[in-house]
C-alpha cells in the first residue's frame, strides 16, 4: 500500500505542466524558450518521480501493488490504479522517452510551440494512465483517448502528406477500439465489475470467450499493429514530426502488447489456446513479410516503421508461447524495442534536421564529416539487429526460446527474422553512413551538437545496461509473468475438469448449460 | 376544485408570459433585451417551483397529467435549453431588426408545450402538448419573415409536421378504438390483446412511432431538418436543436414504454429499424454538406438515432441511458451553436465549413473548445460524448442485442471522419480572414461554459448525472 498516492501524482504532473504552459501568453522567442523549459523541467519531474514508483515497488512480488481506489460513477466503476512487474517498466519507459522528445523538438519545433508541448504533456497522462489504470472503464478512456492529442501531433507538425496519415491513423486505432468496446461491455455486465484483478480471475463461459477475445484482438492487433491491419503505421511514421514517432513507436505500439497480457490471456485463457495459432500465423506472416518490404524501403523512416511491425511480431510470439521465458522475453523486448527505435527516429531525425529528406539515396559517407553520429547510429543499428550485449539480444533470444519450446517451427521462421532484420539494418547503416562523401549538400552537415549527445547518451547507456547486466528489469518482471502463467494453467485446468464433469453427468448437459449461458 | 400544484410549473410560465406579453404590448419594440431577462428569470422561478413545491409523483387533471422524476429531469433540461437560447439571440436578431419582443415569449410558449408533452400520461394529453409547441415553433422558424429562407423553413415544417401531427392522430384513434382508452395505464391494463385486436393495435403503434419519429427528425420522417435547420435563423436553430429533441424525445419514451410493455417485441423492431436507419443516413449525410447548420442537422439525426438504440434495448438502463445521452447531446448542441454564432467577419455571419479554415492560429481558444465539441460529438473518451454512447450501448449490450451495438460502434467511426474534417480545416489549414472577436457576452458563456463541462472535467460530473437519470428512469417502470 502507498503512503501517498504516487501514481495519481503520476498522471497529475504532467497535466500541470500543461496547465503552466497555457499561462504562457505570447509570441516571442522568449516565450517560446519558456515553453519548452517548462515542458522539459515538467517531464524531468515525471521521470523523477517515476524512479520513485521504481524504489516504493517491491520487486519479487507478484501482484499488483501501489494501489489506489476511489468510487467514481456509482459502486461498480472505480477509479482504480495499481502497477505490476509488466506494467511498472512500461511507465518508466514513457516517462523515460518523454524528456528526450521534448529535447527532440528543441529546434525542429518552431510554430504553434505552446500547442505542441501541451499535446505531449497532454499525452504523457494519458499513456500512462493506460498502463496503471486498474479499472476498465478507466483504461479504455486513457487507451482510447490518447488519439486525440496523436491526431493533432501528426495532422498538425506532420510532413506533406499529414491529412491522410492521421486520418488514417485515427480511423484504424477507433475501429478497433470500439469493438473492444462491445467486448467490454458484455464483461462489464456478465460479471457486474470493472475492476481488472477481479475480471482476471472471473471465468467466462467458453463459447463467448471467443467472441471477447476476438473483440480485444480487434484493438490490440491494429495497435501493435499486426499484419495485416499494419498500414497505417508507415503513414503514420512518415509524416509525424520526428517526437512523435519517438513517442509512437517507443509507448503507443506496446499498448498492444500490453492489452494481450493485461486482458486477453489471463481474462479469456480458453480462447487463447484455441486461437494462439492465429496469432503465430500473423506474426509469422509479419516477421518475414515486413522484414523483406523493410529491404526494399527508399524511405528512412518507412524502413524504420515496417522494421517495428515485424519486431512486434516477436513480442506476440513470445506472449502467445505462454511460457516464461517467451512472455517475459516479450515484456522485455517492448520495454529495449520502446528504447531503440525511439533512438533509430531519432537518428533519422537528426538526419532530417540537416538536409530535409528521408531518401536514403540522398545520404552516403556520413561517417566522414559525422563520425560521432555514425557511432550513436551503429550502436542503434546493432540493437536493433539483436547483437549480443545489446538489449535487442535478451528480449528477441528470451521470446525465441519461449517459441523453440511451444513450437520448433515457429521458432525457426522467427529465426529467419533476425537475419533479415541484420540484412536491412547493415543495409540501412551502409547506405548511410559508409562510401564515399561525394555530395556538397551532405558535406556541409555538421556532427552532434551538444542537445543531441545529451538526447542520445542515456538512450546508450539504457540499450548496455540492458544487454549487458538485464537482470534488474527481469527481476521485477518474472514473478508477474510467473503468476500470469499460473493463473493461466489453473483456469485452462479447471475449465476441461468443468467439460470432463459436464460429459460424465449427461450428453445433453453441456448443451444446455451453454444455452443458459 | 381540483388540486394544481403539479402543474404549477407550467402555470408560472403561463401566466408570467402574458404579463411579459403586456409589458412588451405597452412599452415597443424597445424591450426586447427586458422580456429576455424576465423570460429567463421566468423560467428559473418555474424551475424552482418544480424543484421545490411539487410534490413528487403527483397527478393532475384526472391522471392526463403526471409529475415524476421522469417529468422533473428532462424538463430541467428542456428549461436549460430555452435559457441557453435567450441567452445566444440577442446580437443576431438586433443585427438583423427582429429583435422584437414576441421572440422570448414564443420561446416560453413553447417551453410550456414541451413540459405539457413531458407530463402527458394519455394521448389527448400528449397531442394538446405537442400542437401548443408546434405552433410556437412554427411562427420561430419563420420569424425572419422578410427573408425568404427564412418563411420557406416555417411553411416546410408547419405542412410535414401538420402530415406527421395527422399520422400520430391516426394511430392514437386506433389505439384508442382497440383498446377503448386513451390514457396510458388503462392501455397498458389492456395488454397485448389478441388475434384481431392485436393487429389493430400494432397498426396504432406503427401510426403513433411514425409521429413521434418525425418529430425526434429520426429517419425516415427526418426530411425537414436540414431546410428547416438552413433557413431558420441560427438562434432558432438552435432551439429547434435541443429543447424540442429533448423534449419529443422524453415523450417518445413515455408514450411507448408506459402504455405498451407487453407489446417490446413488436415495437422494439420498428424502433431498431428507425435508429439505425437515422445513424446511417444522418452520418453519410453529414460526410456531404458544405454549410455547417445542414452539416448539424444531419450530426443530429445521427445522434438521434444513437439515442434512440438505448429506447430499443427497451429496459430501465436503456431509458437512463437515453436521458444521459439527450443530456449531453444538448450540451454539445448549445455549445457548438454558440460556436458558429461567432463565426463573423465584417461582412457578418458565415455558415460554410470552409471558413473555419485556420481558426486554430487566429483564434486559439474558439478553436480549443470547437475541438472540444466535435471530439465530443464523435464519441472519442475523455470528453462527454463517450459517455453518452457508452451508456445506450451498454443498456442495449444487457438486453442481449449485441449486433446492434456493433453496427452502432462502426457506424460511429464512419461518422468520427466528419467530425474530424471540421478539426482538420480548423488545424491543419493555412488560415484565411480572421472572425470578427465576439462581444456578445452570452454566446461566449454559453459556448465556453458549455466545451468546459465536455473537457475531461465532465468525468467529475458524470456520477452526479447517471444517479439523476437512475432516478428519472425508475419513475416509467
Amino acid at each position: 500500500m502507498a503512503d501517498w498516492p504516487i501514481l495519481s501524482a503520476l498522471l497529475l504532473v504532467p497535466l500541470f505542466g500543461a496547465l503552466l504552459i497555457l499561462t504562457i501568453r505570447g509570441d516571442s522567442e522568449q516565450a517560446k524558450k519558456n515553453i519548452r523549459y517548462v515542458a522539459l523541467f515538467t517531464t524531468l519531474a515525471e521521470f523523477v518521480l517515476v524512479i520513485l514508483m521504481w524504489s516504493m515497488f517491491e520487486v519479487g512480488e507478484a501482484g499488483f501493488q501501489l494501489i489506489e481506489d476511489h468510487a467514481w460513477i456509482g459502486e461498480s466503476i472505480r477509479y482504480k490504479l495499481g502497477v505490476d512487474g509488466i506494467s511498472m517498466l512500461l511507465v518508466v519507459l514513457t516517462a523515460f522517452l518523454m524528456p528526450i522528445c521534448i529535447l527532440a523538438s528543441w529546434e525542429s519545433i518552431q510554430d504553434n510551440v505552446k500547442e505542441y508541448m501541451i499535446a505531449f504533456l497532454v499525452l504523457e497522462t494519458l499513456m500512462v494512465g493506460v498502463f496503471v489504470a486498474l479499472d476498465i472503464f478507466l483504461f479504455y478512456i486513457f487507451f482510447e483517448g490518447g488519439l486525440i492529442p496523436m491526431f493533432l501531433i501528426i495532422g498538425v507538425w506532420g510532413g506533406p502528406r499529414r491529412i491522410y496519415a492521421s486520418f488514417k491513423f485515427f480511423l484504424y486505432t477507433l475501429l478497433g477500439s470500439l469493438l473492444m468496446l462491445v467486448a467490454i461491455l458484455w464483461m462489464y455486465i456478465d460479471a457486474g465489475t470493472a475492476d481488472i484483478p477481479t475480471l482476471m480471475q472471473t471465468d467466462f463461459p467458453a463459447s463467448i470467450q471467443t467472441w471477447l477475445w476476438l473483440g480485444f484482438f480487434a484493438s490490440f492487433a491494429v495497435k501493435m499493429p499486426m499484419w495485416p491491419v499494419h498500414t497505417w503505421l508507415p503513414d503514420a511514421h512518415v509524416e509525424a514530426p520526428t517526437a512523435g514517432s519517438v513517442i509512437l513507436a517507443g509507448v503507443l505500439l506496446k499498448m498492444g502488447g500490453y492489452g494481450f497480457l493485461r486482458f486477453s490471456v489471463p481474462m479469456f485463457p480458453v480462447a487463447t489456446d484455441q486461437l494462439a495459432w492465429l496469432i503465430f500465423g500473423l506474426s509469422m506472416v509479419a516477421i518475414i513479410y515486413t522484414s523483406l518490404v523493410a529491404l526494399a524501403q527508399k524511405d528512412m523512416k518507412k524502413l524504420i516503421a515496417y522494421s517495428s511491425v515485424a519486431h512486434m511480431g516477436f513480442v506476440t510470439i513470445g506472449i502467445f508461447a505462454l511460457n516464461s521465458q517467451g512472455v517475459g522475453g516479450s515484456v522485455f523486448q517492448m520495454l529495449s524495442h520502446g528504447v531503440v527505435s525511439g533512438a533509430l527516429f531519432l537518428c533519422v531525425g537528426v538526419l532530417y534536421d540537416r538536409l530535409h529528406t528521408r531518401e536514403i539515396a540522398r545520404y552516403g559517407g556520413v561517417v566522414n564529416n559525422m563520425p560521432v553520429f555514425a557511432v550513436v547510429f551503429m550502436v542503434f543499428t546493432m540493437a536493433g539487429l539483436g547483437l549480443p550485449g545489446t538489449s535487442g539480444f535478451v528480449g528477441e533470444f528470451l521470446a525465441l526460446t519461449g517459441a523453440f519450446q511451444r513450437n520448433s517451427w515457429i521458432a525457426f521462421v522467427a529465426a529467419i527474422g533476425v537475419i533479415l532484420a541484420a540484412a536491412y539494418m547493415l543495409y540501412l547503416y551502409m547506405r548511410i553512413v559508409f562510401g564515399n562523401l561525394t555530395k556538397d549538400d551532405v558535406k556541409a552537415m555538421p556532427d552532434l551538437n551538444l542537445r543531441e549527445k545529451i538526447i542520445f547518451l542515456p538512450m546508450i547507456a539504457v540499450v548496455l545496461w540492458m544487454g549487458i547486466y538485464p537482470k534488474p528489469f527481469l527481476d521485477v518482471i518474472n514473478p508477474s509473468v510467473e503468476k500470469l502463467l499460473e493463473d493461466h494453467r489453473a483456469s485452462i485446468a479447471n475449465h476441461e475438469l468443468g467439460l470432463d464433469m459436464a460429459f460424465r453427468n449427461s450428453g445433453s448437459g453441456v448443451l444446455s448449460a451453454h444455452e443458459t449461458q | 376544485m381540483p388540486d394544481l400544484l403539479p402543474v404549477l410549473p407550467e402555470l408560472i410560465l403561463a401566466v408570467g408570459s402574458m404579463v411579459l406579453l403586456m409589458i412588451g404590448v405597452f412599452s415597443g419594440e424597445k424591450s426586447h433585451d427586458l422580456v429576455t431577462w424576465l423570460a429567463a428569470g421566468l423560467v428559473g422561478v418555474a424551475f424552482l417551483a418544480m424543484m421545490f413545491v411539487v410534490p413528487r409523483d403527483s397527478h393532475a387533471f384526472a391522471n392526463m397529467f403526471v409529475a415524476d422524476d421522469f417529468a422533473l429531469f428532462t424538463k430541467t433540461l428542456v428549461m436549460l435549453g430555452a435559457v441557453f437560447t435567450l441567452a445566444l439571440s440577442g446580437t443576431y436578431l438586433k443585427e438583423r431588426g427582429i429583435a422584437r419582443f414576441e421572440y422570448p415569449i414564443l420561446i416560453i410558449f413553447a417551453v410550456i408545450g414541451m413540459m405539457m408533452m413531458i407530463s402527458a400520461n394519455d394521448m389527448m394529453a400528449l397531442y394538446i402538448g405537442l400542437e401548443m409547441q408546434n405552433i410556437a415553433l412554427y411562427v420561430l422558424a419563420s420569424f425572419n419573415r422578410d427573408k425568404l429562407r427564412s418563411s420557406e423553413a416555417g411553411l416546410k415544417y408547419f405542412v410535414l409536421s401538420a402530415l406527421s401531427s395527422g399520422l400520430l392522430l391516426y394511430g392514437i384513434s386506433l389505439i384508442y378504438g382497440f383498446t377503448g382508452s386513451t390514457s396510458f395505464e388503462v392501455i397498458a391494463a389492456y395488454g397485448a390483446g389478441s388475434g384481431a385486436n392485436a393487429i389493430g393495435l400494432l397498426f396504432g403503434i406503427v401510426f403513433l412511432v411514425a409521429g413521434l419519429a418525425f418529430k425526434v427528425s429520426a429517419v425516415p420522417f427526418h426530411m425537414w431538418a436540414p431546410d428547416v435547420y438552413e433557413g431558420a435563423p441560427t438562434p432558432v436553430t438552435t432551439f429547434f436543436a435541443i429543447a424540442p429533441k429533448v423534449a419529443a424525445m422524453a415523450l417518445f419514451l413515455r408514450a411507448i414504454i408506459v402504455p405498451f410493455p407487453e407489446l417490446l417485441a413488436e415495437w422494439q423492431q420498428i424502433v431498431i429499424f428507425i435508429s439505425v436507419a437515422s445513424m446511417v443516413v444522418g452520418t453519410l449525410g453529414a460526410l456531404m454538406q458544405d454549410n455547417i447548420k445542414r452539416w448539424m442537422a444531419y450530426s443530429s439525426i445521427a445522434h438521434m438515432g444513437y439515442a434512440l438504440t438505448g429506447l430499443a434495448a427497451g429496459t430501465k438502463a436503456g431509458v437512463e441511458g437515453v436521458l444521459v445521452y439527450m443530456t449531453i447531446y444538448m450540451l454539445m448542441t448549445a455549445g457548438t451553436f454558440a460556436l458558429i454564432l461567432s463565426m463573423r467577419r465584417k461582412e457578418g455571419l458565415t455558415e460554410e465549413i470552409s471558413d473555419l479554415a485556420g481558426l486554430s492560429q487566429t483564434r486559439p481558444v474558439m478553436a480549443a473548445a470547437m475541438g472540444i465539441m466535435m471530439f465530443s460529438l464523435a464519441g472519442i473518451p475523455t470528453l462527454a460524448g463517450f459517455f453518452a454512447k457508452l451508456y445506450v450501448f451498454m443498456a442495449v449490450v444487457d438486453a442481449g442485442i449485441y449486433w446492434l451495438a456493433v453496427v452502432g460502434f462502426v457506424i460511429s467511426t464512419v461518422s468520427a471522419v466528419y467530425y474530424l474534417r471540421i478539426v482538420k480545416v480548423m488545424y491543419f489549414e493555412e488560415p484565411k480572414d480572421s472572425f470578427e472577436p465576439m462581444k456578445d457576452k452570452g454566446i461566449v458563456t454559453v459556448g465556453y461554459l458549455t466545451a468546459v463541462i465536455n473537457s475531461p472535467l465532465h468525468l467529475l460530473l458524470i456520477g452526479p448525472l447517471t444517479i439523476a437519470a437512475g432516478l428519472a428512469a425508475k419513475s416509467l417502470f
